[in-house]
C-alpha cells in the first residue's frame, strides 16, 4: 500500500518538475508534431502525383491529340492535375529536358499513331523515364501506362461494337452492348475487397509505427536521463535515504515517463487524424493499453542503462546506440518481411517490433484483443524479465 | 566537557571501504555519544564523505561494522534511515520545486503525517528566516538560502542524529553565523551532530570532541583542548596547528575527493597511488 503511495509521490514530483521546465515542455510537445509532419509529408501517398512536369512529343493529330488531352486533364488528388504538359520536338529533346531536370518523364507519340489504329495494327507510344528519381519515375510510368491502356481499351470497345453491329442484323437498343464489348476485350476483371471501408492510406501503415517509436524511445531516454540527472545533482541521495522501497523509486519514475508517453502518443494520433486522415479502426482503449505495455517492456532496459551510467550524458549516448538500429529493424518504415533473413531474426528480439505489429493490427485492421494477445504477452514477458534483472542490479549499484 | 553517560548513539568498528585497490576508508573505529557534537575533520579526500555515506546507508561498507541506536547500518538500513538526517556535500533539493513543495515531497517519503510536515515546515522555516521564500522555486535561491531549506529538509523527521557535511562551505558570514547558532540550538534540544568542516575555528567552537581522519584512517581523537597538547612548539596553539602537525602541510590531490564515488562508479577512473 505504502509502495503505491511512494510510487505516486515520486511520479508526481517528476511530472511537476517537468511541467515547470519550459524548454523541456516545448520540445516534448514539438517533437511528435515535427516527426509526424515530416514523415507524413515525405513518405509518398499512393496518389500524390500532382503538377509533375511531363515532356510530350506528339506528331499525330487525331488519336494522339486525344491521348494528350486525356493525360493533361488527369487528376489523382483534389483539383490539381497530375501532369503539367510541356511540348518537345522529338525524343532527343525530351531526353535533354530530363537531363536538365525540366521534366520528370516523357511521352512520344509518332505521326503514324492514328493510322496504325485505323489499320488495326498495334499502335505504340514511347515512355521516357528519369532514372535519377526512381520513386517518382515508377509512379509516372505506372500512371501513364494505365492511362494509355484505358485509352486503348476505349478504342477497342468502339471497334468491337462496330464489329458486333455489322454481325447482328437486329441493331443495338435493348442490348447492353458496351458491356459485351468490354467482356470480349477483357474477359477477366478484378474487384478489390478490403477488410476495412474506404481507401487504404499509406500513412495508416506508418502512423502506428511512428507513434510507438516516439513514445517508447522518449520513455526509454526519459527514464534513464531522469535517474542519471538525480544521481548527478545529488537529489537521489535524498530519496535513497528515506525508508521507501527501492522498487517504488523505479516504478514511480517509470510512471511519470509513461504518463508523458501517453500524452505524446495522443498528440501523434490527433495529428495523424487531422493532417493525414488516419482513422483508428480498432478500440482506442486497446491502443492505449498496447502503448502502455510497450512502455513497460522498455522500463527494465532504461533502468539497466542508468544503473551502469553515472552521468546523464553517458546514459543518453548509451541509449542512442540501441535506438538507432531499433528504428530501422522494428519495421517502423519498412515491412519486416522485406528485410533479409538475419535482420528479420534480430527484429524479432526487439519489443518495439511487437508493439508496432499489434498497434497496426488494431489501428489499421480494427483487430480486437484476441488477435493481439500474443504480442501483449511477449511485451509483458519482455518487460517483466528485464525488470527482474534491472531492479537487483539497480539496488546493488546504487549503494556500491 | 561533560561526558555524556547516557551512552553511544553511534558505534563504528573497523569500518572499511575500498574502491578497487583504493582504500578510501581504512579500519575506522569511533563512537559518538548521545547529545554531543562530534567534529569529523580531515584534508580533502581523507575519507570523510565516504564515511558519512556509509553511516547514512547510501554506501555499502567493504568490511567492518557500524550500528546506530543499535541498528546495523547494512542489515537494518530502513530502521537507521528513520533516525538520521543528512546535509550532504550536494544540496538535496529540486530547483523547480518551491521550498514548501520540496519539504512536502521529502516528508511524504518518510510517511510523516501531513500535520507534522506542515507544523515542522512552519517551525524550521521561521527559525531559519525563510518565511518570505517558502513558496518560491528553490532554483531562484542563493546558496545560503538553499542551504537553510536543505537543513530544514534534513530536520523534517526530527532525527536523533544529524550528519552535516561541510554545512557552511561557501556561505556568507551572516548565513554561516545563523547556521552555527542553529547547530548549537539543535544540540541543546538533544540532537546529536556529526559535523565535518574545513573551518578549524568552527570545529573548535562547536565540537565537544574531534576526530581527525587522514588517508582513510583516524589519526587523532579527543577534545580540542587535549588535542592542542600535542603541539609543543607554540605557547597557545590553535586547532589549525594541531591539524597541520598531524596531517602535514603537503597539499592533497583534491582529485581524490572528487573521485569519491557518489553512486556506483563501476567503470570510473580512480587514482590508486598517492604522493607522500
Amino acid at each position: 500500500m505504502n509502495t503505491f503511495k511512494d510510487l505516486w509521490q515520486i511520479a508526481k514530483k517528476d511530472l511537476l518538475e517537468f511541467a515547470r521546465d519550459k524548454l523541456r515542455l516545448v520540445t516534448f510537445l514539438i517533437m511528435p508534431m515535427f516527426m509526424m509532419i515530416m514523415t507524413g509529408f515525405i513518405f509518398p501517398n499512393q496518389n500524390t502525383l500532382k503538377n509533375i512536369s511531363l515532356g510530350v512529343t506528339n506528331q499525330d493529330s487525331q488519336y494522339g491529340q486525344k491521348l494528350v488531352e486525356t493525360i493533361s486533364v488527369l487528376k489523382l488528388t483534389g483539383n490539381n492535375p497530375a501532369f503539367q504538359i510541356k511540348s518537345y520536338a522529338n525524343l532527343d529533346a525530351i531526353k535533354d529536358g530530363i537531363k536538365k531536370q525540366e521534366i520528370s518523364g516523357g511521352l512520344v507519340i509518332l505521326e503514324d499513331f492514328t493510322q496504325k489504329v485505323n489499320q488495326n495494327q498495334q499502335a505504340e507510344v514511347t515512355l521516357v523515364e528519369d532514372p535519377s528519381n526512381p520513386q517518382i519515375s515508377a509512379l509516372v510510368s505506372q500512371t501513364l501506362m494505365q492511362t494509355v491502356a484505358a485509352f486503348g481499351q476505349q478504342i477497342g470497345i468502339q471497334k468491337i461494337n462496330l464489329l458486333l453491329n455489322s454481325l447482328s442484323p437486329v441493331p443495338e437498343q435493348s442490348q447492353p452492348k458496351d458491356n459485351s464489348a468490354l467482356a470480349i476485350l477483357a474477359p477477366v476483371g478484378t474487384k478489390l475487397e478490403s477488410i476495412i471501408p474506404g481507401n487504404p492510406n499509406y500513412f495508416e501503415f506508418i502512423a502506428p509505427g511512428i507513434m510507438a517509436m516516439i513514445v517508447m524511445t522518449a520513455v526509454l531516454t526519459g527514464l534513464a536521463a531522469s535517474i542519471a540527472r538525480e544521481k548527478e545533482q545529488g537529489t537521489l541521495d535524498g530519496i535513497l535515504i528515506s525508508p521507501i522501497n527501492r522498487l517504488a523509486i523505479i516504478l514511480g519514475k517509470a510512471l511519470a515517463q509513461a504518463i508523458r508517453g501517453l500524452i505524446q502518443g495522443a498528440i501523434v494520433l490527433l495529428l495523424a487524424f487531422l493532417l493525414f486522415g488516419v482513422t483508428i479502426h480498432g478500440s482506442l482503449f486497446l491502443v492505449a493499453s498496447l502503448l502502455l505495455l510497450g512502455i513497460f517492456s522498455f522500463v527494465g532496459l532504461g533502468i539497466l542503462v542508468s544503473a551502469v551510467a553515472t552521468e546523464q550524458e553517458t546514459a543518453t549516448q548509451l541509449l542512442f546506440m540501441f535506438q538507432f538500429p531499433m528504428l530501422f529493424l522494428s519495421g517502423v518504415f519498412f515491412p519486416i518481411l522485406m528485410m533479409p533473413r538475419f535482420m528479420q531474426q534480430i527484429a524479432h528480439l526487439i519489443p518495439l517490433t511487437y508493439a508496432i505489429n499489434a498497434l497496426r493490427k488494431v489501428m489499421v485492421l480494427g483487430a480486437g484483443l484476441p488477435s493481439v494477445q500474443t504480442e501483449l504477452l511477449i511485451l509483458f514477458l519482455f518487460g517483466a524479465a528485464t525488470l527482474a534483472v534491472a531492479v537487483p542490479v539497480f539496488k546493488r549499484v546504487i549503494t556500491k | 566537557m561533560t561526558q555524556n553517560t547516557i551512552g553511544n548513539i553511534l558505534e563504528v568498528r573497523n569500518l572499511t571501504k575500498k574502491f578497487g585497490n583504493f582504500v578510501a576508508v581504512d579500519q575506522v573505529t569511533f563512537d559518538i555519544q548521545k547529545g554531543e557534537i562530534f567534529g569529523f575533520l580531515g584534508p580533502n579526500g581523507a575519507g570523510k564523505s565516504t564515511t558519512i555515506r556509509m553511516l547514512t546507508t547510501l554506501l555499502r561498507p567493504t568490511s567492518g561494522k557500524a550500528t546506530l541506536l543499535n541498528y546495523d547500518i547494512v542489515n537494518q538500513s530502513d530502521k537507521v534511515r528513520k533516525h538520521i538526517g543528512l546535509v550532504a556535500e550536494k544540496i538535496i533539493l529540486y530547483d523547480r520545486l518551491t521550498a514548501r513543495e520540496n519539504l512536502e515531497f521529502f516528508g511524504n517519503l518518510f510517511h510523516l503525517p501531513q500535520t507534522d510536515i506542515k507544523e515542522r515546515t512552519r517551525k524550521w522555516i521561521a527559525r531559519l528566516d525563510m518565511e518570505n521564500w517558502v513558496n518560491a522555486q528553490v532554483g531562484t535561491f542563493s546558496t545560503g538560502m538553499k542551504q537553510r531549506i536543505n537543513i530544514a529538509r534534513a530536520l523534517l523527521t526530527e532525527p536523533d542524529i544529524l550528519f552535516l557535511d561541510e554545512p557552511t562551505l561557501g556561505l556568507d558570514p551572516q548565513t554561516t553565523h545563523l547556521i552555527r547558532q542553529f547547530i548549537r540550538e539543535l544540540n541543546e534540544q538533544g540532537v546529536t551532530i556529526l559535523l565535518t568542516t574545513h573551518d578549524m575555528l568552527e570545529a573548535e567552537e562547536l565540537s565537544n570532541r574531534i576526530a581527525i581522519i587522514d588517508h582513510g584512517k583516524i589519526v587523532a581523537q579527543d577534545t580540542a583542548e587535549n588535542l592542542k597538547k600535542i603541539v609543543s612548539e607554540k605557547d597557545h596553539p590553535t586547532l589549525e596547528d594541531v591539524f597541520l602537525q598531524i596531517t602535514g602541510t603537503q597539499i592533497r590531490d583534491t582529485g581524490n575527493e572528487r573521485m569519491t564515488p557518489t553512486h556506483g562508479h563501476r567503470f570510473g577512473f580512480r587514482k590508486t597511488s598517492r604522493v607522500r
